[in-house]
């Protein structure tokens, strides 16, 4: 349990910083389609004989980061529509792979994820991941905030586009595959969301919308995994329970506030 | 035409632009001189966009765009650009002082504002009467208010080459009128050049030095009276055009300054 808690004060403040860009620049089908990409990432590492498919979900998970900003660029199709088309084809592909003679259900723990099954390596692989986001942040915090206004008025303020927008999906998808064993495959994308999305309900300007964002996911992040221990529930889904339901209040808060 | 301190200009020579089997800019040719307001107008799909993302350097190209500052060849001009649009969530809760901030600052804004940032945020916004909209969010702005607040960030620091992507689209007349008379104060006050790409004719006529009539490539080219009186104009245009009849009659009165359509 003290694990679990450890994990979730690194994950939550992380996932409520990712969320606040991930909403601004409308990523969030893109993220559910990383999320679910581990399912084939998955299935190529058992193919290719791994004990940890860590590794395989990773380099999935980049690739696909990479390929669809490269795709972004060159495209006339919309977006959604070519992630639509690519998530059907990778979940299919992971699920009939890792079905075969009847294996599925072993797998079905990175569906939902189990958070008290933390162990301390991965504990210092999200310290480390908290870190460089951090400083990523600090650094490219204003790119990034004039690239999602504009882009071209980014370039014309000497950001290079292409390297924050691959950099941050970059990073994007490395927090969400090392966090789907704890986190689950369905859920992964409300973490990232809702924090985000609860804060906007709230916020008017850039720090507030951060700082309200961070608050909500480590509040609903702790309440729901204490929560979850004594119902005996999925901590995961229980967390992002909590989370929809400030988003809800946040919501009624801002309403009333107009 | 403006008298220019012709040590800094821009020059471009032979400029193609092609996507792929598509021509969007055949062989344009086009000198800027600083202080000087140079306005492109064309029909949607001329490639008046297209030439001001080429030289800002986004676009691939044949040709040659050579920018030189204070008499040296610049390979990396300071450019200004006000953009058409902003291209996000208008609910995003994106104040103006974050906007700017994030152009003109290292500071993250995200980690809040530091103490001196406000007054140089309020500095620069004050030249353009924007100051007032500092705690604004930038979804709520109005079409003019916004092209003051993005005129702010292109002019902060000053550049060499100030690039206006149709300003006149969603502004009123009023605001638009005093849009243009910003622009006109800048390049006198700054010598600096500027491109002006707009629909709207009759009522940036009163304020450049040249009018550009761009259709993948440039047709016609010189005094705005000139050139919105040439029937090329009227072609390349269409009949779709409500203000072209009233062009004349704009253009010789003071009112004309305001059309916006």
């Amino acid at each position: 349990m003290k694990n679990a808690l450890l994990a979730t004060l690194l994950v939550t403040p992380l996932f409520a910083l990712l969320g606040t860009m991930v909403v601004n620049n409308r990523m969030v089908f893109f993220t559910d389609v990383l999320g679910h990409s581990a399912l084939t990432g998955i299935a190529i590492g058992v193919l290719l004989g791994f004990r940890d498919p860590t590794l395989s979900m990773i380099v999935l998970a980049v690739a696909l980061a990479v390929g669809v900003n490269i795709l972004k660029n060159i495209t006339k199709t919309p977006i959604d529509t070519v992630l639509g088309v690519f998530m059907a084809f990778i979940v299919a592909l992971g699920i009939v792979i890792l079905s075969r003679q009847g294996g599925f259900v072993k797998y079905t723990s990175y569906l939902i994820g189990d958070i008290l099954a933390v162990t301390p390596q991965q504990i210092a692989w999200f310290f480390v991941l908290a870190a460089v986001v951090l400083m990523y942040w600090y650094a490219a915090g204003n790119a990034m905030l004039l690239t999602s206004v504009n882009p071209s008025l980014a370039r014309s303020r000497m950001v290079n586009t292409f390297l924050i927008e691959t950099s941050f999906t970059v990073l994007l998808a490395l927090v969400v595959i090392v966090s789907i064993r704890l986190v689950g495959i369905l859920i992964i994308n409300s973490l990232l969301v809702l924090p985000a999305a609860a804060s906007r309900n709230l916020a008017r300007n850039m720090h507030a919308y951060t700082a309200w964002a961070v608050v909500i996911s480590i509040l609903s992040g702790v309440t729901g995994l204490v929560v979850s221990y004594y119902w005996g529930t999925a901590s995961g889904a229980t967390i992002v329970l909590f989370a929809a339901g400030c988003y809800c209040v946040t919501a009624l808060l801002g309403r009333w506030r107009k | 035409m403006q008298k220019t301190c012709e040590h800094c200009c821009t020059k471009i020579d032979s400029l193609t632009v092609r996507f792929g089997d598509n021509t969007i800019l055949d062989n344009v040719n086009l000198h800027v001189n600083c202080g000087e307001i140079i306005g492109v107008v064309g029909p949607n799909g001329a490639g008046k966009t297209t030439l001001l993302r080429t030289i800002l350097g986004e676009i691939p190209y044949q040709g040659k765009i050579i920018f030189r500052i204070s008499g040296h060849e610049s390979k990396k001009p300071k450019i200004g650009y006000v953009p058409q649009k902003l291209q996000f969530d208008l609910s995003s809760p994106i104040s103006v002082t974050d906007l700017v901030a994030s152009a003109i600052s290292q500071h993250p804004v995200w980690m809040g504002i530091n103490k001196e940032l406000p007054e140089k945020v309020k500095s620069v916004l004050s030249l353009f009467s924007a100051e007032h909209l500092l705690e604004r969010r930038v979804g709520e702005l109005s079409g003019g208010e916004l092209q003051r607040v993005l005129l702010a960030i292109a002019m902060t620091p000053e550049p060499g080459l100030l690039l206006l992507d149709e300003p006149a689209s969603g502004i009123d007349v009023r605001g638009l009128s005093l849009f243009y008379q910003i622009v006109d104060d800048l390049r006198k006050k700054h010598d600096i050049a500027v491109i002006l790409v707009t629909h709207d004719l009759a009522g940036v006529s009163s304020y450049v030095d040249r009018l550009i009539l761009l259709n993948r490539s440039v047709i016609a080219e010189g005094d705005p009276k000139e050139v919105l009186s040439n029937e090329k104009l009227v072609k390349t245009f269409g009949s779709s055009l409500w203000n072209i009849s009233c062009l004349p009659n704009l253009m010789s009165s003071e009112s004309g300054k305001n059309g916006d359509h």
